[in-house]
């Protein structure tokens, strides 16, 4: 047999294989995928079937649960607009700018999301009641305005608890702001890598020719970066109010799980099971879902819009 | 005039060294070199985006080395042309003279002066997204003229324009250069951008030492 034969003999059997190994291929993508994706609908269809619409209802009724959804709605949109707020400039900063200690910042700003909860919410418990390095040697006695602690068999030093609620009136932990201040760790670290990548994808000669034309380097931000980021910003926004919906560890030890007062969605699941109470741990557990294919839709239609 | 006196400048590890030319005021001058030579970390020093390591940076003879992208009255049109994509192509022909404080009539004023001078009167509502490779050239060059600058610098302006295109582009640059007197610094690695435009035309080379250096080429720089 020739060459030229023998080529085309292995040509014709691998093009009749080629079908087969191609359906071999896609019957092992398939079934990998389709675990993962099967496990999540168990999941779901296993929720929904715990509970009767009466259950659902009856415990979306409960005041504690309503208390808990409005406190939940205003501390994510707060946490959500702040991480924001910070994440923008951060974002830009560290998209744009080589600076020293540019590669250092970029780490401490990822470390929300790879630190365990918990110690997320024990390291705000040490920093707000923690008397910080050194301030002992400043200021006199007596409790004031700045926090100093003086009383007896404590060290003195500067508490910023102390500080928050003697000077600004507002006091943190085991309260809402707890709360917030819990949800925005987490939060705002997704949004800084949400804007730094937004603005990774903008040109930044437009910046440059803007500079050229008489803009500081404030004005070209403002002025032509910023407004190519809205999509951005609406991401960063929603990523920002899902990571603080989903939120539990921080807060449940930094704000606590107290009824009526930081109380929120994620630690009503917890005070219900705690309490026996398994068919509204469900009911405010699918209500979270209902929420978070709410942001996930949003999320794709923004991710539409921007890839056209 | 624009003059560079032994000018140097890095880029990355890239460093240009001991430039040094001058372009009369008024003049089209063609700056030519071969890629990845430092045509555009020049322009880039010029009008001040990058940092002057060593030399002087002259305009209309007033050193204007250290002084901000701002403040030196150059255009720049880079080769991507950087257009701003939420803006319509009226708020490009408004935004230098927006920051400048014009009044409105100004403004009204200037935009139709630059939409006629560069024939792009019927894309002012537009957005910039959907413009041809030729229409965007010439919004981003009237953005740039909106500045009413002394000297425009052209980042190989008509490098991705297809042949019948580029020819219209050459007979507008030069026009634009005739009417308005503003100096041009125009480069390209297009030996015939150089015939037909340049006045002027610098180059752009490595030495034997290895230093880069800038060459008359032609003209009366």
């Amino acid at each position: 047999m020739s060459v030229g034969m023998e080529q085309q003999r292995r040509a014709m059997t691998g093009g009749r294989r080629g079908p087969i190994r191609d359906a071999v291929f896609f019957l092992v993508l398939g079934g990998l995928s389709s675990c993962f994706v099967l496990l999540i609908v168990l999941l779901l269809a296993a929720d929904l079937s715990f509970t009767s619409s009466a259950a659902f209802a009856a415990a979306l009724r409960k005041p504690e649960i309503q208390a808990a959804f409005r406190l939940t709605i205003l501390t994510c949109t707060l946490a959500a607009v702040l991480s924001v707020w910070v994440a923008t400039p951060l974002g830009y900063l560290l998209s744009r700018f080589r600076f020293p200690g540019s590669r250092i910042v970029d780490v401490i700003v990822d470390i929300p999301i790879v630190l365990p909860p918990l110690v997320l919410g024990l390291s705000l418990l040490i920093l707000f009641h923690q008397p910080f390095p050194l301030t002992q040697f400043f200021g006199g006695g007596g409790a004031n305005s700045a926090g100093l602690e003086t009383s007896t068999g404590r060290p003195a030093g500067w508490i910023l608890e102390n500080w928050m609620e003697d000077s600004l009136g507002l006091p943190v932990t085991y309260r809402w702001p707890a709360v917030v201040l819990a949800q925005f760790a987490v939060s705002c670290a997704f949004a800084v890598r949400t804007m730094r990548v937004t603005f990774d994808q903008i040109n930044p000669r437009a910046e440059d020719v803007a500079r050229t034309l008489g803009c500081t380097r404030g004005q070209a931000f403002l002025q032509v970066a910023l407004p190519q980021a809205w999509r951005g910003i609406l991401t960063a926004g929603t990523i920002s109010w899902a990571r603080a919906l989903g939120e539990f560890g921080p807060i449940l030890v930094f704000a606590g799980a107290t009824r009526f007062r930081t109380e929120v969605l994620s630690t009503s699941v917890f005070l219900e099971l705690s309490v026996g109470q398994l068919d509204a741990a469900v009911a405010v557990s699918l209500m979270m879902v209902l929420m978070a294919v709410a942001v996930l839709l949003f999320l794709r239609w923004l991710g539409a819009g921007m890839s056209t | 005039m624009i003059e560079l006196a032994d000018v140097s400048v890095r880029s990355g590890d890239y460093l240009l060294e001991g430039i040094s030319f001058q372009v009369q005021a008024g003049a089209y001058a063609v700056l030519m070199g071969r890629t990845g030579i430092g045509k555009t970390t020049l322009l880039e020093a010029i009008c001040g985006l990058r940092r002057v390591l060593r030399g002087r940076v002259l305009l209309g003879g007033v050193d204007v080395t250290v002084w901000s992208p701002a403040d030196r009255r150059i255009g720049y049109m880079p080769q991507d042309l950087a257009l701003f994509p939420t803006m319509t192509v009226q708020q490009h022909l408004e935004f230098a003279q927006r920051l400048q404080g014009a009044s409105q009539a100004a403004m009204a004023a200037c935009v139709r002066e630059l939409a006629e001078l560069l024939e792009i009167g019927h894309l002012l509502q537009r957005g910039v997204r959907g413009l041809s490779g030729g229409e965007a050239q010439r919004v981003a060059l009237g953005r740039a003229l909106a500045a009413r600058p002394a000297l425009l610098l052209l980042d190989e302006p008509i490098s991705a324009l297809d042949a019948e295109t580029r020819q219209s582009a050459r007979l507008m640059l030069k026009n634009l250069n005739r009417q308005t007197g503003v100096t041009v610094l125009h480069v390209t690695h297009d030996r015939e951008d150089a015939e037909l435009l340049g006045d002027v035309c610098l180059q752009l080379e490595r030495a034997s030492s290895g230093r880069v250096q800038a060459a008359c080429a032609g003209g009366a720089a």
